[in-house]
């Protein structure tokens, strides 16, 4: 391998990526050319670093500057001033978004600095399509270990007192789960990954993917070997053609190594894996609905018991884990339960990725020892809410989990107390909403979701989160009563009850969750006919402020539905009855004019002036 | 989002004159090089239908039937995996596909109204093609790209923030080759192709 005297590390994530991550690695591969440096600066493309909102993002090793939102045009100065003459760049460096000086390096930023790496250990420090940069950071070591001095047993004892659950939602302990397996009489026995990541708002899954797509392997042989399974399939979903690709290129070169196929290491073990794509189905990462999908038919989830672990694929024993649980396995392995167990809090070890999304000001992928304080998550590592807003909610778990709001931000992040809160851990979205987030559009959001993706095997989830749904949209319209909220409560109970697989049995969870802590807006949007968030159109009016109105055709040109008359230094007026409330002429309105008026009630004397929003940037 | 993928087989097969002079449809002959790509194995009907659809644009029942008879199974299951999954288009789709994410974030972020205004802007309802079969208009759950959201995907290029004018831009140049010439300015493509 050659060595250079420094590594210019460039993001490559699907979110960096989508920004110009490539057109920037082009630029510095062709500039570090220009100036004759290529022997000494190495461009090198990795994972997700998480820290999606600055991409494109450039880590320099080894000095560990960081580098965001980078473009083309900042190359030149970069090779120049960094890599020649030795200053890095302070214009673009990150600045915390309350200010202040730039922070130059990586482990100084809050974002990084409050997280704990085991997992994404490797993300944005090596390529993901090089197994031997992988190995050079002890991969494939718990492997090797597994295959050459452990006995299955053991395998299994060490992930059960690591302490380990499942991280695609329900966390049930893994090693339970392989115990179950390992003693099954029935052979073949199969391993599944699960990547079917299909809670809108959580994206962890497809970033370790990407990223670090041996882990997943190398977790898996060693669960292979703890079960005595020869074959395992990788279940990832269609949506994630980058993560497809990269497992596809991990799985080749393992197998060119040694590493997967007959005789793994010399140890006389044989394990291979096979790529399934998932084509679009919520349900499919049930993990009964997920055989089904693996076995060529609808994703139909079934009863329990039998589990997977007694009767899996194709009627074998099987163990499915998801993305996350396997990226674990190998560490757990490499140093040891004592170690795993020592983070964490009693009853969940270990660390947790959260996607922390929404509104919030350090968008990405974190990953944070369990027990961590809710609090700590939104406002050291996320960085607080945009534009000086109030916080007012965190949704965690996708359409399974629910609200924690504001006066739970103390809450200590593990399994139990979010399932106290009436949450969910999940697969770990955490959606941060803001004063300007409606909860009843939210639950009807989630309703609507749950419902387009219930596969319609059972009536209580068929019906009864349409029903819900259609409850929820009335609410929202302003035409519910009170009589709506005890419909709600008794239907949630039924699908609760009354429904076969995961999918049906948490969908009212956020229904009931913004029931339990925010009713008060449920009243507001039925007795006032308000939405106090300023968002369900049907209770919204826009107007302009005939007095502040200074006449510049902005939103006027920005009107989709040419809804907004006047001319140039005259008073502009919306006609109500055209409006069709999108917000552009809002978003359009020079900050320093605010003219146009959003009014949450569809009554004058209920009416609530809303802010305005500063301009889009 | 589609993706473009190097199954050497099937690109291999189109130019295969042996199977242009037989007498087997064009569906048929596209089906069976697939199914033998995945060794005629019938737990593999999605992914088989997956790389026909990419090949396609979209599944036609022609191409369903075919599938069902290189696979020798009943042309009732293929028909119910075809219709289950989401990603499976069984009405043609047009060159051009626009997918507007609709996951959690970007609705918290405004996704909804984007999608509205390239509802709009295309004249055409979510799920539905233009006659000229030019733009297909789609939505989907969560593309797991949720730091850029409100998004958007145009021909598999990723454009995150999305907002009423920078819709207007991206989708100019669809809309200057099937339609009507848009009111917004031109501006630089920013999403690069994953």
């Amino acid at each position: 391998m050659k060595t250079a005297r420094t590594h210019l590390l460039v993001c490559a994530g699907t979110g960096c990526v989508s920004c110009g991550a490539f057109a920037l690695k082009d630029a510095l591969v062709a500039e570090i050319a220009r100036r004759g440096i290529q022997d000494e600066a190495l461009v090198v493309t990795t994972g997700c670093n998480g820290f999606c909102e600055r991409g494109p993002i450039l880590l320099v090793h080894p000095d560990g500057v960081f580098y965001q939102r980078l473009s083309p045009a900042d190359v030149p100065l970069l090779v120049e001033e960094h890599l020649i003459k030795g200053r890095p760049v302070p214009r673009l460096m990150y600045v915390p978004p309350e200010g202040g000086l730039p922070v130059p390096k990586m482990a100084d930023i809050e974002f990084f600095k409050h997280q704990r790496l085991i997992v994404l250990r490797n993300r944005g420090r090596i390529d993901p399509e090089k197994i031997e940069e992988y190995i050079a950071y002890d991969g494939y070591e718990g492997a090797a270990k597994a295959l050459e001095r452990m006995t299955p047993e053991e395998i299994v004892a060490e992930v059960s007192a690591a302490g380990l659950r499942g991280r695609g939602g329900a966390g049930f302990p893994t090693g339970r789960k392989w115990d179950l397996c390992r003693r099954e009489p029935g052979s073949p026995k199969y391993l599944i990954c699960n990547g079917d990541e299909g809670d809108p708002g959580a994206f962890m899954d497809r970033s370790v993917l990407e990223a670090d797509p041996h882990a997943i392997l190398e977790g898996m042989i060693i669960g292979a070997k703890a079960i005595g399974a020869a074959r395992g399939f990788v279940y990832i979903r269609d949506e994630y053609p980058l993560a497809v690709s990269r497992i596809g290129i991990a799985l080749r070169q393992a197998r060119e190594m040694g590493l997967l196929g007959r005789d793994i290491l010399g140890t006389g073990f044989d394990f291979d894996l096979e790529i399934v794509r998932g084509a679009g189905a919520f349900v499919s990462g049930e993990e009964t609905a997920l055989i089904a999908s693996i076995e060529g038919q609808r994703a139909y989830p079934r009863q329990r018991p039998p589990y997977p672990a007694q009767s899996g694929l194709w009627g074998r024993p099987t163990v499915i884990n998801n993305v996350e649980t396997w990226a674990n396995v190998p560490s757990i392995i490499r140093r040891g339960a004592a170690w795993f167990s020592s983070l964490g809090t009693e009853t969940s070890k270990g660390t947790k990725i959260f996607s922390l999304v929404g509104k919030i000001n350090n968008t990405g992928l974190v990953e944070v020892p369990m027990g961590i304080r809710l609090r700590d998550i939104v406002y050291a590592i996320g960085g607080g809410i945009p534009k000086g807003r109030d916080f007012k909610a965190v949704q965690i778990g996708g359409p399974s989990g629910g609200c924690i709001p504001k006066e739970l931000l103390d809450l200590p992040i593990d399994y139990e107390s979010l399932t106290q809160a009436g949450a969910m851990m999940g697969s770990g979205g955490m959606i941060v909403m803001d004063e300007d987030t409606c909860m009843v559009d939210i639950a009807l959001y989630f309703l609507r979701f749950t419902q387009e993706e219930s596969c319609g095997k059972c009536s209580p989830c068929r019906i009864g989160t349409r029903q819900m749904a259609e409850i929820l949209a009335r609410i929202t319209a302003g035409e519910g009563s009170l009589e709506d909220l005890e419909k709600l409560g008794t239907l949630a109970a039924t699908v609760k009850r009354g429904s076969l697989c995961g999918l049906g049995q948490t969908a009212p969870n956020p229904v009931l969750s913004t029931l339990r802590h925010f009713r008060d807006e449920y009243l507001a949007h039925i007795v006032d006919r308000v939405c106090p968030a300023g968002v369900c159109k049907s209770l919204i009016t826009f107007t302009i402020d005939p007095e502040k109105c200074v006449g510049c055709l902005l939103c006027l040109k920005a009107c989709p539905v040419h809804a907004i008359s006047g001319e140039r230094k005259k008073v502009h007026v919306i006609d109500p009855d055209v409006c069709i409330k999108c917000g552009a002429c809002l978003n359009a309105c020079p900050a320093k004019v605010r003219a146009v008026i959003k009014r949450a009630g569809d009554r004058a004397g209920a009416s609530r002036e809303g802010a305005a929003a500063p301009k889009d940037a | 989002m589609q993706q473009r993928r190097t199954a050497g087989v099937a690109g291999r097969g189109q130019a295969s004159p042996g199977l242009r002079r037989s007498t087997v449809s064009a569906e048929r002959a596209a089906a069976r090089i697939v199914v033998r790509k995945y060794g005629g194995q019938r737990r593999a009907v999605i992914q088989i239908l997956q790389d026909l659809q990419e090949r396609l644009r979209w599944l036609a029942p022609e191409t369903l039937e075919a599938v069902a008879l290189e696979l020798k199974m009943p042309p009732a299951h293929v028909t119910s995996v075809a219709t289950f999954y989401k990603s499976f288009s069984l009405a043609p789709r047009g060159r051009h596909i626009c997918t507007v994410c609709m996951g959690t974030a970007c609705h918290v972020r405004g996704g909804a109204t984007v999608l509205e205004h390239f509802e709009r802007k295309l004249g055409l309802r979510a799920g539905q093609t233009s006659p000229d079969r030019e733009v297909t208009l789609e939505r989907v759950n969560c593309l797991g790209a949720c730091a850029l959201a409100p998004l958007a995907v145009i021909d598999g290029r990723y454009h995150g923030q999305m907002n009423e004018s920078k819709a207007d831009k991206v989708l100019q140049p669809i809309l200057r080759a099937g339609g009507p010439a848009p009111d917004a300015g031109s501006g630089p493509e920013d999403g690069e192709a994953l």
